[in-house]
């Protein structure tokens, strides 16, 4: 570090646009990750305002087309999760907090990471270029299932389909890099004294999430190139006219895309570890188990996915296996909320923002486990497949994943990446406002999914079978809530900017944690650690008894 | 680091963000060897597909698998093997501290087997298939003694080009790499002390080779024709 500290400032290109520092490259994932949430909430907006009020003007939009439609909910689903779950979860939290946790200078390959974010770039590019090719963008659904996916014909977006195959092949290859990066510097830079159990639990999980990415995406990189080729040379890997099997798609599919989850769930489960310890003031209750079910999930995560293919066709005794492995893997989590809860117990709480949105977090994540067991049971999933009901629930999970615990990372790790506090009454306002609604949003359309709705339905109005007049008042409950719930982001977004300029200046460590990143001036400079820290304990030693100060921090010898 | 700097004592090929020479030379080795298992779960979704499809489609496999020559993958595999022993002594030699006129030797010779393997494959195999009309897409046709195994046997042929399609990219991505670290030696960028480039690039250059093995068993080999 102290080398580096004699350079010339560098210009204005090499400091944002091809920087190496894992700082840098934490905030173009976190601003690029936040400018596609910006573009997937407004493809759910619209497609909301079409779904209460078919056929009619949207503002800033228009008319929408069923062939829009399909386009709408497809890139919405894409760019949810994998240009603003993954990229900010992973790639932004996991640049920004490795190295700092573990008390290195830099990650351990600094320019294959500043590829990984180039190549992502490239890869934002692509998909929203799609949207401008003739025939518009791909409306084949996010899960892309061939034949619909294969011809053109079928998907009536035949470039558009293409392109979205390449910009999500060059998304995987951005975060094979960076976690080839994640992976090593955890394993091989930690600051002297910190052994594998005192790594700090969000680490753990961003490397277990990485490590379980790495390991499911391959097949489905093959397949994606298999699928690129029936669409554009004509073979037919996946067309039966031609001895191919769609099923293949789904089983390379859902073999990556079931792990998807976990890998932005654990993340997700480790930036709340770190708040709820920190703001209840206590010892976290059994790291270890933490851990331990987290290999579990790590494990179990692997040999869930064909609960996603229940009506596909697969043999119903695969079914039983499958519904078997998919409730199973409900136990290590629950075990882990338990955790968060037993150390909530006898703490002394602080209800700040951060620790607001990581309460919130076990709530409704509760929500959202609990509604998967109907859809893992393969008796209740037939009825329930491909309804609202699914709907709801993978929303119950994302948004908790994606939105609750990124806000409770955001406003507990916005003085250390920013240097400066959020208004807390602003964070309150948002917090409630976000909360409320989002639960308005989605309850009505476990209602509707129950009664029969299904997903990807341009007009209900369209099909006797689907009509039902009685419902359309949830329908239109949904949106109404949806717009409201965009209008309390404004808020943040204020926030956001505005605490950049004028928020009140934070000091290293405003929140009193024991984590290494609080012990380097806010925001950091560049090589982190003027000094290498060594480290003495665990992460998490609050309130020990017989100390004057209620923290302990991991650097501190006594 | 720190005490590095200060003393000003870079090793050449020393970057700032590691404490010694020996924690950069463990990153590096466990990076690529996180690289690779990547690389084997995208070769092995590969072969469970094809496996799959074997077991679906047994008789046309076979078919498909009699229309390979295996003179042609027999050639290759040798040449393949070549290449990795003289990757194996192009290490060797900047290892025990050889001059660098011995190590771009071995390099050369490395990027020459690989250069001969896509030569046979591309000039001699592929035009070869491509004039028995079996190249799926470019004049594809079904023979009558197939019968109703035709769509099966197009279904191998598009799994043979797709697989060893994939590995010559592979390969020629290794070339690449090889030419790279032909001009790094020329300028004398390696010692007995810091030769971790070409250390993991030969695991990859070995990793390339291996697929090329179970390409060759499974492809070729497989069928009972001996």
């Amino acid at each position: 570090m102290s080398a580096e500290a004699h350079h010339a400032e560098p210009g204005f290109f090499r400091k944002y646009l091809f920087s190496t520092d894992h700082k840098m490259i934490a905030m173009q994932y976190l601003f690029t990750g936040m400018i596609m949430a910006v573009i997937g909430g407004y493809l759910a907006y619209v497609f909301r305002m079409q779904l209460a009020y078919p056929s009619q003007q949207v503002p800033g939009y228009g008319v929408v087309s069923p062939n829009e439609y399909n386009s709408l909910v497809t890139m919405h689903g894409t760019i949810m999760i994998f240009w603003v779950a993954m990229p900010v979860l992973l790639a932004a939290f996991g640049n920004f907090l490795i190295p700092l946790m573990i008390g290195c200078d830099d990650m351990a390959f600094p320019r294959i990471n500043r590829l990984s974010y180039q190549v992502f770039f490239l890869s934002a590019v692509v998909l929203l270029a799609s949207f401008l090719v003739q025939g518009g963008a791909f409306g084949g659904a996010w899960t892309s299932y061939p034949p619909l996916s294969a011809k053109g014909a079928y998907n009536l977006t035949p470039v558009g389909a293409s392109m979205w195959l390449v910009a999500v092949a060059l998304e995987f290859v951005a975060f094979l890099l960076g976690g080839i990066n994640f992976v090593v510097t955890t394993m091989n830079g930690r600051a002297p004294g910190m052994k594998m159990y005192d790594i700090p639990i969000v680490v753990w999980m961003i490397v277990l999430a990485t490590i379980m990415f790495m390991f499911s995406v391959g097949p489905l990189i093959a397949g994606a190139v298999m699928l690129l080729f029936d669409q554009l040379l004509g073979t037919g890997f996946y067309d039966p006219g031609r001895g191919g099997d769609p099923l293949l798609w789904q089983h390379l599919f859902w073999f990556f895309g079931h792990p998807e989850v976990y890998v932005v769930l654990l993340p997700a489960l480790g930036i709340v570890a770190e708040v709820v310890a920190v703001f209840a003031r206590k010892k976290l209750f059994g790291y270890k188990t933490i851990l331990h079910t987290a290999w579990a999930v790590w494990v179990l995560s692997f040999v869930v996915w064909a609960h996603h293919q229940f009506v596909a066709g697969i043999d119903p005794r695969m079914a039983n296996v499958f519904s078997i492995t998919t409730l199973l893997i409900s136990i290590p989590l629950a075990e882990m909320v338990f955790v968060y809860i037993a150390t909530l117990y006898g703490g002394s709480i602080r209800l700040a923002t951060p620790m607001l949105w990581a309460l919130a977090f076990m709530a409704e994540f509760l929500i959202g486990g609990v509604t998967g067991i109907f859809l893992g049971a393969s008796g209740t999933d037939i009825y329930f497949h491909d309804t609202y009901f699914v709907v709801a629930h993978f929303h119950y999970t994302f948004v908790p994943i994606a939105i609750i615990a990124v806000f409770a990372g955001l406003t507990y790790w916005y003085p250390k990446m920013f240097g400066r506090m959020l208004n807390e009454t602003l964070g309150k306002i948002h917090f409630w406002g976000s909360i409320i609604t989002f639960n308005v949003i989605f309850i009505p359309l476990f209602i509707t999914g129950t009664a029969g709705d299904q997903r990807r339905i341009y007009s209900y109005a369209q099909f006797a079978e689907q009509a039902r007049p009685a419902l359309q008042h949830l329908r239109v409950v949904s949106t109404l809530a949806l717009l409201v719930f965009i209008a309390f982001q404004l808020i943040f977004v204020f926030n956001f900017l505005w605490s950049l300029r004028h928020g009140q200046r934070a000091e290293a460590n405003p929140w009193m944690a024991n984590t290494l990143e609080w012990t380097v001036p806010s925001p950091p400079p560049h090589g982190n650690f003027a000094d290498m820290p060594t480290v003495y304990r665990g992460p998490y030693e609050y309130a020990t008894p017989g100390r004057r100060e209620d923290f302990w921090p991991q650097n501190v010898p006594n | 680091m720190t005490e590095a700097a200060a003393h000003g004592a870079h090793p050449p090929g020393f970057a700032h963000q590691f404490e010694d020479m020996q924690q950069q030379r463990e990153a590096g080795n466990l990076g690529m060897w996180v690289f690779l298992v990547t690389e084997i779960l995208f070769f092995g979704g590969m072969f469970t597909a094809y496996i799959v499809y074997r077991l679906l489609h047994y008789e046309s496999f076979v078919t498909g698998s009699h229309l390979l020559e295996v003179k042609f993958g027999a050639t290759n595999t040798y040449v393949l093997i070549c290449s990795s022993l003289t990757m194996a002594l192009a290490i060797r030699s900047a290892q025990t501290g050889k001059r660098k006129g011995q190590i771009i030797f071995w390099l050369i010779l490395t990027m020459i087997f690989g250069a001969l393997f896509l030569g046979l494959k591309f000039t001699f195999e592929w035009r070869h298939d491509y004039i028995e009309h079996i190249v799926p897409g470019f004049g594809f046709q079904y023979r009558p003694e197939w019968g109703s195994l035709g769509p099966g046997v197009q279904m191998f042929m598009c799994f043979y080009f797709f697989m060893t399609g994939m590995h010559a990219v592979h390969m020629i991505v290794g070339l690449g790499i090889l030419t790279v670290l032909v001009i790094m030696t020329a300028r004398n960028k390696f010692s007995p002390g810091y030769y971790a480039p070409l250390e993991i690039s030969g695991l990859y250059w070995h990793f390339v080779d291996i697929v090329w093995i179970f390409l060759f068993a499974l492809l070729y080999l497989i069928g009972g024709r001996y």
